[in-house]
């Protein structure tokens, strides 16, 4: 649980075979079944929900400021994946915000850029083309997001559809029906399937990463947060991610320290750093300090990284770069003065 | 010619067997008219530091046996002090010198007292405790639990009704008791420990000492495995003060419950539910509310 | 990337005006002692001067307890319980409106982190007047029979850990039974008493309802040896308490009394481990442990108690120690030298007594007084560290097989205050909170408090209990029969 500045092991680099054989290892059966996901996930911990929505919000009270302030203001923009994933989004949408992503900040050059953009897999050329080499990646949700009510055939073309279109990341969405209905075997090799079809690139194209989506709103109690997690990390994730958007409620700071303590004591099981994002809701810089100060003191300095943290937002942007320009000049600044997408 | 009378020793009761006064000792009860009754074993401090230790042993039972269960024995006493109500008739009207009428109105009051307390024993709770609407998303009760073992100074003069009076209301949550009997009327007590005896009182939940008040007394104030004290009966006491059993009662922190005056109350008035919660500790537990 | 080292974010203390000298509420004003004598009261975080404050002599006490009693004979006792309960509706709104100020002076005098008194203590204190002016004109729904009494002038004698909000306690229940009162704050924390004060002359409350006299044990002792008092309610040591005890015995007078506390934090290896850390925490590192409840005694079931200890360790080299004014500050300042003296103590007889000890290295500051968290491990139940009250931020872990030892231990003290039980089993919650000998017994939680709620011990950790409507009996007599 001791978070250490000790090399990185990136969960996708590994093998699926390694994967499969570190799972039967935490779990300590020959074969992954029901009956032993089951008694794996729950003999974890459970999460008291009262005192765990107590932690965050003595986390929410920290008072950043100044230099601090600063710093966190700057690692939040670097760890956006500006997000559009409406049905009304056109080429045009996209490479306005491809535009915004690489000029956060037209009046300030040395404005870090987010992470990603994150957009549906049809879209992924058009980023991709807009991007050009500025050094920001392309995320696509696939695994026929939101819901992911479709077979795991039409969740696996969506997902080579996302890769083969050069997604540098995928973001997928578990099968909540079967998790809820104690299936973690199907949840748990969809992941599996979905992170092979992330690695089946040919060329010089390398794997995408792997987010994986929880969708916390919909797993209701923290107990199924923490299985959720550890499920989707026994699969390999490379991230674990708590929301599609597109349920209330998304993100939450709670669940949010819930999935940060399930990496860190993922890290100390297994030596390897999972990623944690979460996304929707998150729309002030106030809110996005305060998730930085849990990842730094739940997870760890190691995960204050856009390689192991990530939001997933729109709106935040902006209200981001006010309170950047407010620090920087001393004065409030007003929504004419950031650009729209 | 007329029967010579087989008397009876009058024995301590401690952990529900009538041991002698380990010191061997006994002195005389009289009458009111100064009449000899019997010889009565003269407790010491060792008998009770024994009485403590039989009231420790038995108090876990008695609190864990449920408060119907603690009710329906409580009953079966006031039973068994019916059956023998001329027995204590007559050792009220010789000890307290009353008429005979009027011993047998106060054995007819000590009998409904024990009834009405006994009838509290699955009620204290719900009256003396209550849920606490905390501002937070928290289950929170509060109960009234028995504080342990009770040292029971009882009246000097009002040798059923009163000891009655502070006895019941101790043990019916559960408390067990060390009662030290008046002094010079101690005939009835003794006569109330063969009722416990042969009722389904556990041993030890009521041990009854008789021998001076000044002895025998301060060592139950100081005793560290006596969790309370009610001072209310030494009014009256010979050599020692209800201020003087309170005083070493505060080393160990005991709970104690005095007397309203200076005399001996009427005990016909002396039956209140704040008598039994004086004698528990309002134990409060949290615990949070969520899915 | 660099790490995220948080900014000092202080708070500025120019909020509160201390004067440089204090003289004794009485009869609804500020007064000279006629003791002549004084104390000096300073800031335990940079042993700076604060002020001076008045000692209350015999003479000074006669004159707070002869307010108090003509307060209690011609306005407050006479006063309908529907007044009553206005004047403490208006004291819990005048202290809402100047928390603030309150939470930035008790910090200043007392050492505790501004996040503690400005998130618990302050609020706290406003929250217990407004509960207890709701009672003043229903005192008839109390469980003390019939249109229950007042006991008349209530002596309160209250500690330095909790300086306002153990004011609250006191005041506020003493009040709305319609008792006068005359409170003595602790020696080293008369700073919020005093502003207290100049809050109930905001309040108009009829001169000598509260009267505050300031002062050392002895102003304490004289108060409550004083024969006019009527009612004594004390929080603080058990020995102290034990002197109180005698004190009052054979006279009219009742005790409530507060005492110590060497409570068990029980955690099964069922139990929601990451809450069960943070009430480990909170248990014994909230405001430094000077907690009568503090979660001293951590009981942790054999087969966990590795992981416990080590997942407590990462968790406690997060908390931030230092500055009690920077909003960031999880653990603050011992209030005195004496009381630094008794921790460092107690936790040389853990060194030498042969526990293991343990802190995070902190850089603590050099002027004030100072005690890093603390863990002792392989503690056994016969060390001093597992039996006496540190009053200090120094953990004791000791580890049990089955629920039976657990409870044993748990019991094995002369105390008896509050308790902490971490299992996700129901009914073993249920069976454990019976066998506990503690007055308070949180469940999956620990340290919380509530005006509603009542606290107060077993055995020698006191009698009586404040808070909640069980809080209010001790400052009544019975009335009629019930």
């Amino acid at each position: 649980m001791t978070s250490t500045a000790n090399v990185r092991t990136d969960p996708g680099s590994r093998s699926g075979a390694a994967v499969a054989e570190q799972a039967r290892s935490l779990v300590g059966a020959a074969e992954l079944n029901n009956t032993a996901l089951r008694r794996y996930l729950h003999g974890l911990p459970g999460v008291d929900q009262v005192g765990a929505d107590a932690r965050a919000a003595m986390l929410g009270t920290r008072s950043i400021k100044t230099t601090a302030k600063a710093w966190a203001i700057d690692t939040a923009i670097s760890m956006i994946d500006l997000t559009t994933l409406e049905g009304a989004d056109t080429p045009g949408k996209v490479r306005s915000l491809v535009a915004k992503a690489k000029t956060p900040d037209p009046s300030d050059p040395a404005c870090p850029k987010p992470a990603a953009v994150c957009v549906y897999p049809d879209l992924v050329p058009e980023a991709l083309t807009a991007i050009g080499d500025a050094g920001i990646n392309v995320a696509s949700v696939a695994t026929a997001f939101p819901a992911g009510r479709a077979s795991r055939q039409v969740r696996l073309a969506d997902t080579r559809d996302a890769v083969a279109a050069g997604a540098h990341e995928v973001d997928m969405v578990i099968d909540r029906g079967a998790f809820l209905a104690g299936d973690y075997l199907k949840v748990y090799e969809d992941i599996v399937a979905v992170r092979e079809a992330c690695q089946s690139v040919t060329g010089d194209q390398r794997p995408a990463h792997l987010k994986v989506i929880l969708e916390t709103g919909e797993l209701a109690t923290y107990d199924n947060v923490r299985r959720a997690s550890w499920l989707a990390m026994l699969a390999g994730a490379d991230f674990i991610k708590t929301s599609t958007g597109k349920v209330s409620p998304a993100a939450t700071l709670p669940v949010t320290v819930v999935m940060l303590e399930a990496v860190r004591d993922f890290l100390a099981a297994t030596g390897a750093h999972v990623g944690v994002k979460p996304a929707g809701g998150i729309r002030t810089s106030k809110d996005a300090i305060k998730y930085l100060v849990a990842v730094n003191e739940v997870a760890g300095q190691d995960w204050l990284t856009p390689d192991l943290f990530r939001f997933g937002a729109s709106s935040l942007l902006n209200d981001v770069l006010l309170q950047r320009q407010k620090l920087a000049t001393g004065a409030y600044s007003g929504p004419d003065y950031v650009t729209i997408d | 010619m007329s029967r010579v009378d087989v008397r009876k020793t009058y024995k301590l009761f401690i952990g529900g067997k009538f041991p002698r006064s380990e010191s061997g000792r006994t002195y005389p009860a009289a009458s009111r008219r100064g009449k000899f009754q019997a010889n009565v074993a003269q407790a010491s401090r060792k008998d009770a530091r024994d009485a403590v230790r039989a009231a420790r042993a038995a108090q876990p039972g008695w609190a864990g046996a449920t408060a119907y269960n603690r009710g329906q024995v409580l009953y079966r006493v006031a039973e068994m002090l019916e059956e023998r109500r001329d027995q204590f008739a007559s050792q009220v009207r010789a000890g307290e010198g009353v008429s005979s009428k009027r011993a047998e109105d106060l054995v007819s009051a000590a009998i409904d007292r024990w009834v009405w307390y006994a009838g509290w024993s699955d009620k204290v709770a719900q009256v003396g405790g209550n849920a606490n609407p905390v501002a937070g998303p928290f289950f929170n009760i509060s109960t009234p639990e028995p504080t342990g073992v009770v040292a029971v100074i009882a009246p000097q003069k009002s040798s059923l009704l009163g000891l009655v009076s502070v006895l019941a209301p101790v043990i019916v949550t559960g408390n067990t008791a060390v009662v030290l009997a008046s002094a010079d009327r101690p005939l009835p007590a003794v006569t109330l420990s063969e009722v416990l005896a042969t009722s389904d009182v556990p041993g030890g939940v009521v041990n009854v000492l008789t021998g001076h008040t000044a002895e025998v007394a301060p060592h139950l104030a100081t005793h560290a495995d006596v969790n309370a004290i009610d001072v209310s009966g030494a009014v009256g006491a010979e050599g020692v003060t209800w201020g003087e059993l309170e005083e070493a009662a505060a080393e160990t922190l005991k709970r104690v419950r005095r007397p309203l005056t200076d005399e001996e109350p009427d005990y016909a008035n002396e039956q209140s539910l704040s008598q039994i919660l004086a004698f528990t500790e309002v134990k409060t537990v949290w615990h949070p509310k969520g899915a | 990337m660099t790490a995220f080292d948080y900014a000092p974010a202080p708070e500025s203390p120019s909020v509160v005006d201390i004067a440089s000298s204090y003289g004794l509420f009485i009869n609804g004003e500020f007064t000279d002692a006629a003791s002549g004598e004084s104390l000096k009261t300073i800031n335990p975080a940079t042993e700076e001067n604060l002020a001076e404050v008045a000692v209350a002599g015999e003479a000074d006490v006669e004159r707070a307890v002869r307010a108090a009693r003509t307060a209690y004979e011609r306005t407050w006792g006479p006063m309908p319980g529907s007044e009553r309960a206005k004047y403490l509706f208006r004291i819990a709104r005048l202290l809402a409106e100047r928390s603030r100020e309150f939470a930035v002076l008790e910090v200043l005098d007392n050492g505790k982190p501004i996040r503690e008194a400005r998130d618990v203590d302050i609020p706290q204190a406003a929250a217990h007047f407004f509960y207890y002016a709701g009672w003043a004109d229903k005192l008839d729904y109390a469980g003390r029979g019939a249109a229950p009494r007042p006991h008349g002038v209530a002596a309160q004698v209250i500690p330095w850990n909790f300086p306002l909000l153990m004011l609250s306690w006191k005041i506020a229940p003493a009040l709305a039974a319609g008792n006068t009162v005359v409170l003595k704050p602790a020696e080293t924390t008369p700073l919020t008493a005093l502003l207290f004060a100049d809050l109930l002359q905001q309040a108009e409350l009829p001169p000598g309802v509260v009267n505050i006299i300031t002062g050392a044990g002895r102003t304490g002792a004289d108060l409550i040896a004083h024969p006019d008092v009527d009612k004594v309610a004390f929080t603080g040591s058990t020995k102290v308490g034990k002197l109180i005890a005698r004190q009052v015995a054979g006279t009219h007078k009742h005790a409530t009394l507060e005492l110590g506390g060497k409570a068990a934090n029980i955690i099964f290896d069922d139990a929601p481990v990451d809450q069960a850390i943070e009430g480990i925490v909170n248990g014994i590192y909230f405001n430094a442990g000077q907690v009568c409840c503090a979660g001293s005694r951590l009981l942790v079931q054999e087969s966990i108690a590795d992981e416990v200890i080590d997942r407590l360790k990462a968790r406690l080299s997060t908390l931030r120690v230092g500055d009690p004014m920077d909003k960031n500050t999880d653990v603050g300042a011992v209030n005195s030298a004496a009381q630094l003296k008794r921790i460092t103590d107690l936790a040389e007889a853990g060194d030498a007594e042969g526990a293991v000890r343990w802190s995070a290295p902190w850089d603590l500051p050099t002027k004030g007084y100072w005690f890093p968290p603390t863990i002792f491990t392989q503690v056994a139940s016969a060390h001093r560290i597992a039996r006496e009250e540190i009053f200090g931020p120094v953990l004791s872990v000791l580890t049990f097989r089955t629920p039976d030892e657990a409870v044993a231990k748990a019991n094995n003290t002369p105390y008896g205050l509050s308790a902490g039980v971490w299992t996700e089993k129901g009914s073993r919650i249920l069976a454990m909170a019976d066998k506990i000998r503690a007055g308070v017994v949180w469940a999956n939680t620990f340290n919380k408090f509530d005006p509603t709620s009542p606290f107060g011990g077993y055995k020698e950790s006191g009698y009586g209990r404040e808070g909640g409507r069980h809080g209010l009996l001790p400052y009544l007599i019975e009335g009629g029969t019930q």
